[in-house]
């Protein structure tokens, strides 16, 4: 009996440092992160003036809105496009197939400063495509401006479509052809069986895909901060100028807008969750 | 009644110029002379990635990105791994606390763990903001999803516990049994999660942005800092970077495909899949969500 106890403590010995690994880099910033943010900006004082700070000010307000404008639209027509791109997929012959998904996997790499950098070459102020546009005349990108907002929705989209059709094409695959051919010996039209059998069947996969999608875009950074800087007012740039920057530090500030991003995100999930709770219980 | 295909091939024919224009631009703008107006380039050059492998920050660049990647995976590996055997085989009521930490940094973004990392490290007893040594434990924590799920899942495939009871009961001590039955079979498992961390790590930048910045510079920093000079070298840089990544996924691709015999598509995929997992099998929570 000793023997055996004595051995539980050399095992619970060596998960020590997987312990102290997560305290001192994971939960420990947590908790800082969430007790710093009730703090005023000498540190002493406790209080909630800066969540009142952030929700009084209409630029930390927009900052937030902009993000989640930009969250909802980006995820949104991603799952679009990937519903409509992943059927499509599914048409073609198996090898076809691996070489499209190929292209999705390959393309859901290039992320962050390099995806930004090339569109930055290709639709910048002196990108290619902007000067050959304009010396050809049509001015398809005089309006545009890639260091806004419609750029980054651009890159945003360009960064979420291949990881949503990842996330939706195995579902497909759940829909037996049998179905097909049993509702239209019902006198099932297409449609119908879309409506009733297809869309119902691969609704927890888009409502999924979607809010990690979201998410995805709400804690972007790389991308947005490589391609308009701090030009643009985001939650996530806002956050690292004020935990980061050389000019104005508050902490305490971004603190609490750290909060408010991870509650959104895990707002996110957990709505995520409370969907497939309820779609799986039709199911049943 | 059959749907035409042509519908779906202009779809699919959008798509791909979608994703790859800019691949594929990059890559001509890197071995790209003189390029202004026409559609192609009117001369081809080697000359910016001569000219990029000559630049000794490049060459610094990397070798700091080598370092960190080197260490805070290596030391992944060696601390997860008797962690999730160890608490697989031994104290499996703890199974649910080991999941929740290790999948909690996959909800909690870069930038919201840089703030609570500068806070906890940029005074008091340990003082090391700004330097190395708190990326590389941010990174650790990083790639904590995917070693869990690589080894988690590597050990449940060779149904870890009953080898290792048998093993016992044959003689061996918990050590033996380790090193000898169950550290054999999951090398390749282990093998795919290394490669898996090391190609999201090097494509990391909110925390080396925030963390350290320009006092030590990674690929990624550096790259960044050079998107507003030459395009042409910076597109050299780019191509480069993004070959290697590619080299690496492909490789995990190829080791999963002969070990797994199923398809793992991605890095992101592999842990999405996992969460999907979740939630169609039995929809229990996340613990590390909540």
């Amino acid at each position: 009996m000793r023997k055996i106890k004595k051995q539980k403590i050399y095992l619970l010995a060596l998960l020590l440092p997987f312990i102290l690994f997560v305290i001192g880099f994971e939960l420990g910033p947590l908790v800082a992160m969430i007790k710093n943010s009730f703090y005023a900006d000498d540190g002493i004082q406790v209080t909630i003036d800066q969540y009142l700070t952030i929700f009084k000010s209409e630029f930390y307000l927009q900052a937030i809105q902009n993000s989640l404008v930009i969250s909802l639209f980006s995820a949104v027509t991603s799952v679009i496009i990937a519903v409509i791109a992943a059927y499509s997929i599914t048409k073609f012959s198996q090898k076809i197939q691996n070489r499209l998904l190929m292209i999705a996997n390959m393309t859901s790499n290039f992320e962050g400063i390099p995806l930004s950098f090339s569109f930055i070459i290709l639709l910048g102020n002196n990108g290619l495509f902007t000067l050959l546009f304009s010396k050809i005349g049509g001015d398809v990108f005089a309006d545009f401006n890639l260091y806004s907002w419609t750029g980054l929705i651009l890159v945003y989209i360009y960064f979420q479509i291949p990881l949503a059709i990842m996330l939706i094409y195995p579902s497909y695959q759940g829909i037996k052809k049998q179905w097909k051919e049993a509702s239209s010996l019902l006198g099932g039209s297409t449609l119908s069986f879309w409506l009733h059998i297809g869309i119902p069947v691969l609704l927890p996969s888009i409502v999924g895909t979607f809010s990690i999608l979201f998410a995805n875009s709400m804690g972007a950074y790389a991308t947005a901060y490589a391609l308009v800087g701090s030009n643009y007012n985001l939650l996530s740039l806002q956050i690292a100028s004020l935990v980061a920057s050389d000019v104005a530090l508050k902490p305490q500030l971004g603190s609490a807008m750290g909060v408010l991003l991870a509650a959104t995100m895990i707002g996110a999930m957990w709505f995520n969750e409370r969907m497939m709770r309820r779609i799986r219980r039709d199911l049943r | 009644m059959k749907p035409s295909l042509t519908f779906h091939k202009v779809i699919i024919g959008l798509l791909v110029m979608y994703l790859l224009i800019p691949l594929v631009g990059t890559f001509l703008f890197s071995i790209a002379g003189k390029w202004d107006h026409t559609i192609l380039p009117e001369s081809y050059t080697m000359k910016w990635y001569i000219e990029l492998f000559q630049d000794e920050r490049f060459y610094d660049a990397f070798r700091r990105t080598l370092f960190l990647i080197v260490m805070s995976v290596g030391l992944s590996v060696v601390i997860m791994l008797p962690t999730i055997f160890i608490i697989t085989v031994y104290f499996s009521k703890w199974e649910g606390l080991l999941q929740a930490a290790a999948m909690l940094p996959y909800g909690i973004p870069p930038i919201v763990g840089a703030v609570g990392l500068i806070k906890v490290y940029s005074d008091g007893p340990i003082h090391i903001a700004g330097t190395p040594w708190i990326l590389i434990g941010a990174y650790f924590i990083t790639i904590l999803p995917f070693m869990y799920q690589g080894i988690r899942s590597s050990l449940r495939t060779i149904n870890a516990v009953q080898l290792v009871d048998a093993a016992e009961l044959l003689g061996a001590t918990k050590f033996q049994a380790f090193r000898t039955v169950v550290f054999p079979n999951i090398i390749s498992g282990i093998l795919v999660s290394t490669l898996l961390s090391v190609a999201l790590l090097f494509s990391e930048f909110a925390f080396a942005n925030l963390l350290v910045g320009g006092r030590f510079e990674t690929i990624q920093i550096y790259l960044a800092d050079k998107l507003n000079s030459s395009g042409h070298l910076t597109s050299a840089i780019v191509i480069t970077y993004y070959s290697l990544i590619l080299l690496l996924t492909g490789t995990v691709l190829k080791l999963t495909f002969r070990n797994e015999k199923n398809r793992v598509v991605s890095n992101k995929k592999r842990i999405l899949s996992f969460f999907k997992k979740q939630y169609c099998s039995k929809n229990t929570a996340i613990e590390g969500e909540k």
